[in-house]
C-alpha cells in the first residue's frame, strides 16, 4: 500500500540538506507520496529506508509470469475489488491438467489438440494459455518422460505438479530453457521446493489448507530468497472458493499480513466441481471473482470458447469501449454496383456485422460511423448513431465517389431512422436490414443495384 | 512462526429489501407457495459477513404462442408443449423452479395483433395450469404494453404476480394496475446506477410500496457486453449495501432472452470449428452469462433451458447455505 508523505518523511535523513533539490526532507517527502519526485534524488537515504519505500510502492499482488518469451502467462498486479473502480488488468491464465498415469497417446493428443486450438472474437485470437503437468505415478522417470512428451507437443507454458522434491527435479530437467511454474511447496518439502524454483529461476506455487497456514509456509520460502510466488489456499468448492478468494484480494489490496498474500491465486476448477458442467460453471465463478490461473480437468471447444469470451469482457478496460477505427471497409473485393451497409464503431457490433458479411462471401461497402464506441441502439439512444451522424458519415466519407449506386442499408434496429435519412440524404434511397446480424447473408442475397 | 490473521469483514450498513411474489389462497391468490427474493446484507454469497436469507430465485420464460424467433434447439428441447401455454407452463413446473415468466407477444401465430382479451385468456391457463408464482412481460412496445398489462393485471388480481417490463414511459398506467390489483412491477432502466435510481423513486412517488418492486438493470449477453450489467448490477448492489434506500430492491434479469439471442446460440452450421459443439456451446452462453449476473447481485435469473436450469440451480445449492 502506498504511504503517505509524512510516513515516508519518517524514513528520510531530516537534515534538510536540500541536495535532493527541495527546501526540506518533508517538502520532498510530499513530493514523493505524490508521485512527482524519485528517491533517488535524495542521496543519504539508508538502504532500509530505502528497502522499507520500495516494499511500499510495489503493487499489492505481484506480477508472476512463466513460460518463455514467445509465449507467457502474466498475472497479479492487480488493484482492485471491482472492475468499476478502475480496472482488472491481467487475465487469468487458463489452464488444463493431465497426470503422468493416463496412457501417453492420450495426453499427447489432448496436449496438440489443446495447444492448436484458437478462437476468434471480435478480432482477437483467443486461446487456452498452457498446460499442468502432474505426477501421480510419484515416479521421476515416468514424470520426466511425461513432461518431455508434453513439451515436445507444445511451446505454452508448463505447470508441473508433485510434492515430491526428486519427482520434481526430474520434471524440471525436461524444460531447461523455459521457466514452468513449480507446484507446490507445502509446509514439509518447502525447502527443497524453494532450492529447486530458485536453481530454476522459476516462480513457486505454495499450497496450505486455509489461510493462516498458507501465509505461513509463504513466509518460509520469502525467507529462502523465493519472490515469485503463486499462492493455492485449497479451497475448491463454490462457497469456499468464493470465499476465500474473496478475502484473499481483499487482505493483499490492505497489504495484510505484512504482503504475504500479495500473490495470484490458483484454483482448480476440476476439484471442487463434478464433471465438466459444473467445472465450468465453477470455472468461470473463479475468472470473475479473483482467480490469477485456473486449471480444469476437461477440455471441450464449446466452453473453451464461452470461458475465454468472458475472460475477454470481466478484463476489458470499464474506462473505454472497445472501438474501431470509423471509415470505409471492404469487403470480399466489393466493385461500385456492390452494396453499401452502415453501422457503429463499438468493436463487438463492427465485428459481429463484418463477419457476416464477409462469411456470405458476397462483395459489401462496409461503412462504419463514428459513434464513439457505442452499439446501435445505444448510440442511437446517445445521439451517436441518429440520422444526422448516419448522414454525415455517408457525406463526408467519400464512399459516394466509390459506388455507381445510391443505395444504403440501415440495421433493423434503427429502422424508424429511415424516413429521416432519406430527407436528410439527398437522392439516396434507405434499406432497413435485418435486427440481427445472423440474417445479414440472406438478406444480403436479394440485392440488386 | 505462525501469523495470526484478522479476516475482513465488512459491516453493510444496508440490506436489500424482500419482495414476495404470488399469493396463496390464504392471501387471496391460488399460488401454491409464495417465492422470497432479496433480504441480502452483504455481496453475493459472501455469508461470512451475514447470514443470506433467500438464494437467487430461477425464473422459467414462456411464450403465451410457439415463438417464430427462438434457436431451434429450444425450439426441439421443449417440443409440442409450446403449442399450449398451459402445457408449456406444466412442463416447467416439473423442473422444480421457483418462478413462471409469460411474456405475451405482439403477433399471435396467425400474424394477427395480440389483443387484451387474448392476453388475459392466456394467462388464465397458465395460472389455471400450474402453482408457480407468475411474472407476465408484454411485449415490449410502450402502447401495446400498457393495453396488455392493465388487462393482465386485471385478470391475475390478488395474485401478487410481476407486471413487466415497467419503465420510465409506462410507469403510471403499469404501477397504478399493480396498486388496483395487488401485483409487483419489474422496474427496467438501461444498465445504469442513475436511472435506476430513479425509476425507484417515480415509482414510489406514484405510491407503490417499494416491497413491491422489483428493479431490472438490463442485461446483455456472454461476449455482447455482459460486462456492463456486471458493473452496473455491483455498483447497485454496493450503494444498496452502503444504505442507498432507493437502490435496495432484488434483481431481476433475463440471461436467457439475450444469450440465446446470440449467434452461438442460435445457429449451428456454418459456424467455426473451434465454437465446438452446438448445444453445450449454446447452453454454456446461457449458463455463463447467468453465473456471472448471479455472482454481481442478480435475485432473479430468467431462463429459457431445461438443462441451463439444472446447472445454475446446482450451482447455487453450491453456493447458498440456507440462510445460515
Ligand atoms: C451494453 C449497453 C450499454 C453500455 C454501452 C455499450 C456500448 N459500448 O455501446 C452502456 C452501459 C454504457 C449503455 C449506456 C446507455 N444505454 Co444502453 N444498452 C446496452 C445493451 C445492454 C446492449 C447493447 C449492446 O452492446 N449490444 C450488442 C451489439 C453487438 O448490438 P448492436 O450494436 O445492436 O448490433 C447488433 C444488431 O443491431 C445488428 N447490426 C449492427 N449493425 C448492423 C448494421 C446492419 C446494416 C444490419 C443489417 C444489422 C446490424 O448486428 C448486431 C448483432 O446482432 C442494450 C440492451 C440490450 N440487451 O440489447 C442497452 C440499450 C441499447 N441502451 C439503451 C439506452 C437508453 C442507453 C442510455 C441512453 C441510457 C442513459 N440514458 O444513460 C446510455 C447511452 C450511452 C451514453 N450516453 O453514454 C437502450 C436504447 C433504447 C432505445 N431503443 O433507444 C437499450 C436498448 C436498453 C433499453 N431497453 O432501454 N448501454
Ligand atoms: S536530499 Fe535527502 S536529506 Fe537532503 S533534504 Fe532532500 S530528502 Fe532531506
Amino acid at each position: 500500500m502506498a504511504l503517505t508523505g509524512l510516513e515516508i518523511y519518517k524514513l528520510l535523513p531530516k537534515t534538510n540538506c536540500k541536495d535532493c533539490g527541495f527546501p526540506t526532507c518533508l517538502a520532498f517527502a510530499m513530493k514523493l507520496a505524490a508521485k512527482q519526485a524519485e528517491l533517488a534524488a535524495c542521496p543519504h537515504v539508508s538502504d532500509e529506508a530505502k528497502a522499507a519505500l520500495e516494499s511500499a510502492a510495489a503493487p499489492p499482488i505481484r506480477l508472476i509470469s512463466f513460460g518463455d518469451a514467445e509465449q507467457r502467462i502474466q498475472v497479479g498486479n492487480e488493484t482492485e475489488l471491482y472492475r468499476h473502480d478502475k480496472s482488472f488488468f491481467h487475465k487469468p491464465g487458463l489452464l488444463v491438467r493431465v497426470r503422468d498415469d493416463q496412457p501417453l497417446e492420450e495426453v499427447e493428443r489432448l496436449v496438440s489438440e489443446i495447444d492448436s486450438y484458437s478462437v476468434d472474437y471480435v478480432g482477437q485470437t483467443l486461446s487456452l494459455d498452457g498446460i499442468a503437468v502432474q505426477s501421480v505415478s510419484k515416479d521421476p522417470a515416468t514424470f520426466a518422460k511425461y513432461v518431455g512428451a508434453v513439451r515436445g507437443k507444445t511451446k505454452r507454458p508448463l505447470m508441473l505438479m508433485t510434492d515430491d522434491a526428486e519427482v520434481m527435479k526430474a520434471g524440471l530437467a525436461e524444460v531447461a530453457g523455459t521457466t514452468p511454474l513449480v507446484y507446490a511447496a507445502n509446509s514439509d518439502n518447502w525447502e527443497a521446493m524453494a532450492a529447486l524454483a530458485k536453481e530454476h529461476k522459476a516462480p513457486l506455487a505454495v499450497t496450505a489448507d486455509g489461510l493462516e497456514p498458507l501465509v505461513e509456509v509463504v513466509g518460509h520460502v520469502r525467507g529462502a530468497g523465493v519472490e515469485d510466488i503463486v499462492i493455492d489456499p485449497q479451497a475448491r468448492a463454490f462457497d469456499d472458493s468464493l470465499e476465500v478468494l474473496t478475502q484473499i484480494r481483499r487482505l493483499a489490496l490492505q497489504a495484510k499480513p505484512d504482503r504475504l498474500l500479495g500473490y495470484p491465486v490458483i484454483t482448480f476448477a476440476g476439484e471442487g466441481s463434478e464433471g465438466a458442467a459444473e467445472e465450468s460453471m465453477l470455472a468461470a465463478q473463479q475468472i470473475v471473482k479473483y482467480a490469477g490461473l485456473v486449471v480444469m480437468d476437461h477440455f471441450d471447444p464449446a466452453v473453451a470458447y464461452p470461458l475465454l469470451a468472458l475472460r475477454q469482457n470481466i478484463y476489458t478496460d470499464p474506462r473505454q469501449p472497445v472501438q474501431v477505427t470509423p471509415g470505409i471497409y471492404e469487403i470480399n473485393a466489393p466493385g461500385k454496383d456492390h452494396q453499401l451497409l452502415i453501422t457503429t464503431n463499438f468493436s463487438i457490433t463492427y465485428f459481429s456485422v463484418a463477419n457476416e458479411v464477409e462469411s456470405s462471401g458476397i462483395p459489401a461497402w462496409l461503412l462504419i460511423a463514428d459513434s464513439e464506441g457505442l452499439s446501435v441502439l445505444t448510440g442511437w439512444a446517445a445521439g451517436k448513431f441518429d440520422a444526422d451522424k448516419i448522414a454525415t458519415t455517408v457525406k463526408t466519407s467519400g464512399i459516394a465517389d466509390k459506388i455507381g449506386h445510391r443505395k444504403l442499408v440501415i440495421p433493423g434496429a434503427v429502422s424508424v431512422l429511415s424516413g429521416e435519412l432519406e430527407d436528410e440524404l439527398d437522392g439516396w434511397e434507405i434499406m432497413v436490414g435485418p435486427r440481427e446480424a445472423v440474417d445479414i447473408p440472406n438478406f444480403m442475397k436479394l440485392w440488386k443495384a | 512462526m505462525a501469523v495470526a490473521l484478522e479476516l475482513s469483514k465488512k459491516k453493510w450498513t444496508g440490506q436489500v429489501r424482500e419482495v414476495v411474489l404470488g399469493a396463496t389462497e390464504a392471501e387471496g391468490g391460488t399460488r401454491s407457495r409464495t417465492v422470497t427474493a432479496g433480504g441480502e446484507n452483504t455481496l453475493p454469497f459472501l455469508d461470512f459477513e451475514a447470514p443470506v436469507p433467500n438464494p437467487p430465485r430461477i425464473a422459467v420464460e414462456i411464450v403465451d404462442r410457439k415463438p417464430n424467433d427462438w434457436s431451434p434447439i429450444l425450439i426441439e428441447t421443449w417440443g409440442a408443449v409450446m403449442d399450449d401455454p398451459a402445457e408449456w407452463a406444466k412442463a416447467v413446473e416439473k423442473l422444480d423452479v421457483d418462478l413462471l415468466l409469460l411474456r405475451i407477444s405482439l403477433m399471435d401465430s396467425e400474424g394477427k395483433e395480440t389483443t387484451a382479451d387474448k392476453a388475459r385468456a392466456s394467462v388464465r391457463k397458465v395460472l389455471d395450469a400450474t402453482g408457480l408464482p407468475l411474472i407476465v412481460f408484454g411485449p415490449g412496445q410502450t402502447d401495446k404494453d400498457i393495453e396488455i398489462l392493465v388487462a393482465v393485471a386485471e385478470e391475475a388480481a390478488g395474485e401478487r404476480i410481476v407486471l413487466g417490463v415497467c419503465d420510465d414511459k409506462n410507469y403510471k398506467t403499469i404501477v397504478a394496475a399493480a396498486m388496483a390489483h395487488g401485483h409487483l412491477v419489474d422496474a427496467r432502466t438501461a444498465m445504469d446506477v442513475n436511472l435506476a435510481k430513479q425509476l425507484n423513486i417515480l415509482i414510489s412517488d406514484v405510491g407503490l410500496a417499494l416491497n413491491r418492486v422489483l428493479m431490472d438493470p438490463t442485461t446483455a449477453a456472454l461476449g455482447y457486453g455482459v460486462e456492463y450489467g456486471y458493473s452496473a448490477m455491483e455498483r447497485l448492489r454496493l450503494a444498496a449495501l452502503q444504505g442507498d434506500k432507493m437502490t435496495q430492491q432484488p434483481m431481476l434479469v433475463t440471461p436467457g432472452e439475450e444469450a440465446w439471442r446470440m449467434k452461438e446460440a442460435k445457429v449451428g452450421e456454418d459456424v467455426p470449428s473451434s465454437w465446438g459443439d452446438w448445444e453445450e456451446r449454446a447452453i454454456s452462453w446461457e449458463t455463463l452469462t447467468a453465473s456471472t449476473l448471479i455472482h454481481s447481485g442478480a435475485d432473479i435469473v430468467v431462463l429459457r433451458h431445461p438443462e441451463s436450469v439444472h446447472r445454475v440451480k446446482s450451482m447455487i445449492s453450491n453456493l447458498w447455505k440456507k440462510g445460515e
